[in-house]
């Protein structure tokens, strides 16, 4: 069993084999990052490129120190500090890269689609680190990760997803690993937050958030991404968390051994109490730990070799 | 010419065993800092294997730990197919012990150089030793091994197998030709 492909662009084309053997091999990755000596010589000589075009901490801090465990070099460039300030259109910036002859580059675009056009003009492996409200792949791979490590297994389980569906790239990449690993997803959020045709995505959808987590095992709460809510979707974040956060009061309605995680960064008092956060249901610690070994998955599958 | 031969029966391959167990620790003086590391995946079964042997005769518990070799091969950026990572779980330091790997056929020596790679970098062992149970010649790199089960002369075109009940409901070693 191989990872067939050149590029990691969206769980939608991933098959349930390619999630699992990412998930498996990320198992086995987990032990590195416990050791004394963090690092293993697999991926000497390669270089990694991080080109981030949005603001990240959690995922490109994940990436670099993924690279860097396995050896490889890692460049990260930011869109602030680099030649896209002066005018460098993406396609410009991508062709001076490759001309570097990296391995592998890394990409979060607010454009959906912007790793796919790198994808198809380059001829180094292009991973998807977010783009737009599209797809955020590595994201949903570190849940599925986490829900299997606490949960033992992702078919059966009941998760909702609770918050802005419409512009959650997050929500997005779960809907697809999630229902396609055999999980019933539940998506509940302000009517201006549930996509018209949701539910054809293979997800039930409701807009009160009691009816979502009642019973559920996996309860994923989405950051109020104020940045890309241009146009009022609620009335006031006091309003949201009022009809949409998790708290002490509502989570007794999931199972009890549910898990609650959090893509991060959290909105404290917003979308979840400070209470749940760290509380004993919160797995949202685990989630980064294991986004690490996610990370050094993918990148150890699809660099290296000739064919 | 036989296409395939069985050269060491359940009976041979638990014989080499409690041989290789007592010269492990006749060579050194007893169990104290001991601990056996097994490769994956024959490797790791053999060294079940001997942990129970040598517990038996010392009567105390010797440490015993998995290695995976994989991300410290030397044909990673070379070859197309990624093999599958499988866990490596050493769950003890290795400052200052006397490590046993434990492999099952000792073939051209990559693996065992792989493994020392890896197994340093949990700690400076005392000694590393290595124990197989097949030891079938052809080495590319200047590696031998301190305990054999069983010298095999093989031909580069042949297949040796060591078939555990563990992994594949019987104990053999067999030899093939490939052609």
């Amino acid at each position: 069993m191989k990872l067939s492909r050149k590029d990691i662009l969206g769980i939608k084309e991933l098959s349930v084999e390619e999630i699992t053997l990412i998930l498996d091999t990320a198992d086995s990755f987990l032990e590195v990052s416990t050791r004394e000596i963090k690092k293993v010589p697999t991926l000497r000589g390669k270089s990694v490129i991080n080109l981030f075009y949005e603001a990240s901490t959690r995922t490109r801090t994940s990436f670099e120190i993924a690279a860097k465990r396995l050896s490889a070099d890692t460049i990260n460039i930011s869109a602030s500090t680099s030649s896209v300030v002066k005018g460098e259109t993406l396609i410009d910036t991508a062709k001076n890269i490759e001309a570097m002859n990296p391995d592998l580059i890394v990409i979060r675009h607010s454009a959906a689609g912007a790793p796919h056009m790198l994808a198809s003009l380059l001829r180094q492996s292009i991973i998807n680190a977010g783009d737009g409200a599209h797809e955020h792949p590595t994201q949903a791979l570190l849940d599925m990760m986490t829900i299997r490590s606490r949960k033992g297994r992702i078919a059966g389980l009941k998760a909702a997803i609770i918050g802005d569906i419409a512009h959650s790239r997050v929500a997005r990449s779960n809907i697809h690993g999630l229902t396609k690993m055999g999980a019933h997803v539940v998506v509940s959020g302000p009517a201006t937050m549930l996509p018209r045709e949701i539910e054809t995505l293979g997800v039930t959808a409701c807009t009160r958030i009691d009816e979502a987590i009642k019973d559920a095992d996996i309860i994923m709460m989405l950051r109020i991404q104020t940045e890309r809510e241009k146009q009022n979707v609620f009335p006031s974040l006091r309003e949201y968390a009022q009809y949409f956060s998790l708290n002490r009061k509502n989570i007794a309605l999931a199972r009890e051994d549910c898990i609650v995680m959090h893509p991060g960064p959290m909105n404290r008092g917003v979308e979840i109490s400070p209470e749940i956060a760290d509380g004993p249901h919160s797995v949202i610690l685990d989630q980064v730990t294991n986004g690490v070994a996610v990370r050094m998955a993918l990148l150890y599958l699809l660099t290296g070799g000739n064919s | 010419m036989e296409q395939k031969k069985v050269v060491m029966d359940a009976e041979g391959i638990n014989r080499s065993l409690t041989r290789i167990a007592s010269e492990i620790l006749e060579k050194n003086k007893g169990g104290e800092e001991l601990v056996l590391v097994g490769i994956r995946t024959g490797g790791v079964f053999l060294a079940e294997r001997l942990k129970r042997k040598i517990s038996g005769i010392e009567g105390k518990d010797i440490p015993f730990g998995i290695l995976d070799i994989t991300l410290y091969r030397d044909d990673l950026s070379t070859s197309h197919r990624k093999p599958r990572l499988g866990k490596t779980d050493i769950p003890f330091s290795l400052e200052g012990r006397k490590v046993v790997l434990v492999d099952d056929v000792l073939f051209t020596g990559r693996t065992i150089r792989a493994a020392m790679d890896a197994l340093i970098d949990f700690g400076r062992p005392k000694s590393i030793q290595l124990a197989v149970l097949i030891d079938r010649g052809h080495r590319e790199l200047p590696i031998r091994a301190d305990f054999v089960g069983k010298n095999l002369p093989s031909s580069l075109w042949q297949a040796v197998s060591v078939n555990l009940t563990e992994k594949d409901g019987k104990d053999e070693v067999v030899i093939e030709n490939n052609i």
